[in-house]
């Protein structure tokens, strides 16, 4: 039993050696080629402050070619898309990006749509209610005289015919 | 019939003008609001445009004050500079009418950087590092130059595209601003000359 242990030792830590080489070669082995779609990918969010509203991945100025060189660079060297982004916002600004980051007075872009479509449909909500609620106070106002001047001619008016329907 | 038949008789009828003249504040007070609201967003709005819409920096208006971050990691302030003549050059590797100009700028600070009186920056727009590197190994540039990080300089001076080159005095103003390149070395010493008087 002893002489197994003894023979046994060396094979395993030679084998977890082995494991270890292996994984370390995995790791920092050839960089990792980015292919044309994953440097579009990353590229299709943003765009070139040079030529406006053309997004990175169809621009085809030398700017942006170089642009999505730095991309594909950044990309082999392992960074993540919000990696690259963040990257380009500090060299280039806020203008990259596709949306606006919120805050400032960004905030107004993504907080009045909302609002101004709530605000919207509260009065049409309203303006409903009224349309179909029937209301008496138009007849009566037609039928009340509108000002003392109008009462006072109405009146006028009504004794008069009063009087020429007597005199008859 | 009389007048008086147009008075409502009934109590419950006669409460009605009291609610009336509430709901109706309270939708005036609504509608207050909603156009107060309004105003300030075209205000906003307003004020935005404005600003995007400015053109460049007037000749004889103070220069906004800026940090250049240079290629060899030296910071610069425009701030520190006062009391000499800035010569403020906006380029761009992919930019070929910058070609055009920088051998004659990097020739005109040769010429005028012994007498101390005159500095040349340059302000790399929306470039990436290699290709300006390489950009300013061709033409020998040897005076102080970084990106505009941000693009924050660029917007401080309100640039329409590149090349323009900004003149600003001994006393932090802007004398002179190139919209597109120099033509000649001659050129730019006719508009640094004036302002060394």
């Amino acid at each position: 039993m002893k002489k197994r242990i003894t023979w046994l030792l060396p094979l395993l830590s030679l084998s977890f050696l082995l494991l270890g080489v292996v994984s370390v070669q995995a790791q920092s082995g050839t960089p990792h080629t980015p292919t044309d779609d994953e440097v579009n990918a990353v590229a299709s969010q943003l765009y070139c402050p040079v030529c406006e509203n053309i997004p990175l991945d169809v621009c085809g100025t030398q700017a942006c070619a170089q642009w999505r060189d730095l991309i594909r660079e950044k990309l082999s060297e392992g960074w993540t898309t919000e990696e690259i982004k963040t990257y380009f916002v500090e060299q280039y600004g806020d203008r990259v990006l596709a949306t606006p980051p919120p805050r400032g007075l960004n905030w107004l872009v993504y907080v009045l749509p909302p609002l101004l479509i709530l605000a919207g449909a509260v009065i049409l909500v309203q303006a409903f209610r009224a349309w179909k609620t029937p209301t008496e106070e138009p007849l009566e106002a037609e039928m009340a005289p509108s000002t003392p001047e109008a009462a006072f001619s109405d009146d006028e008016y009504i004794a008069r015919l009063e009087e020429e329907l007597k005199n008859r | 019939m009389t007048s008086q038949d147009a008075v409502p008789p009934s109590g419950e009828s006669a409460a009605k003008p009291n609610a009336e003249p509430q709901k109706k504040s309270r939708i005036s007070v609504g509608w207050g609001l909603a156009f107060g609201g309004l105003l300030v967003l075209l205000a906003l709005i307003g004020l935005m445009l404005r600003r995007t819409q400015e053109g460049p920096i007037r000749v004889g208006d103070p220069v906004p004050d800026f940090v250049l971050t240079t290629f060899d990691g030296d910071e610069i302030h425009l701030a520190d500079l006062q009391g000499k003549v800035v010569v403020l050059n906006f380029w761009a590797s992919w930019c070929s009418p910058c070609a055009q100009e920088a051998a004659d700028l990097e020739a005109a600070w040769r010429y005028y950087q012994p007498g101390g009186e005159v500095v040349f920056l340059g302000v790399n727009y929306v470039d990436t590092e290699p290709e300006a590197k390489a950009y300013m190994a061709q033409f020998d540039i040897t005076y102080p130059n970084g990106p505009d990080l941000g693009t924050r300089i660029s917007q401080g001076f309100r640039i329409r595209g590149v090349p323009e080159t900004y003149l600003v005095d001994k006393e932090g103003k802007l004398a002179y601003a190139q919209i597109g390149p120099f033509r000649s070395l001659q050129h730019i010493k006719s508009v640094i000359e004036p302002l060394l008087k």
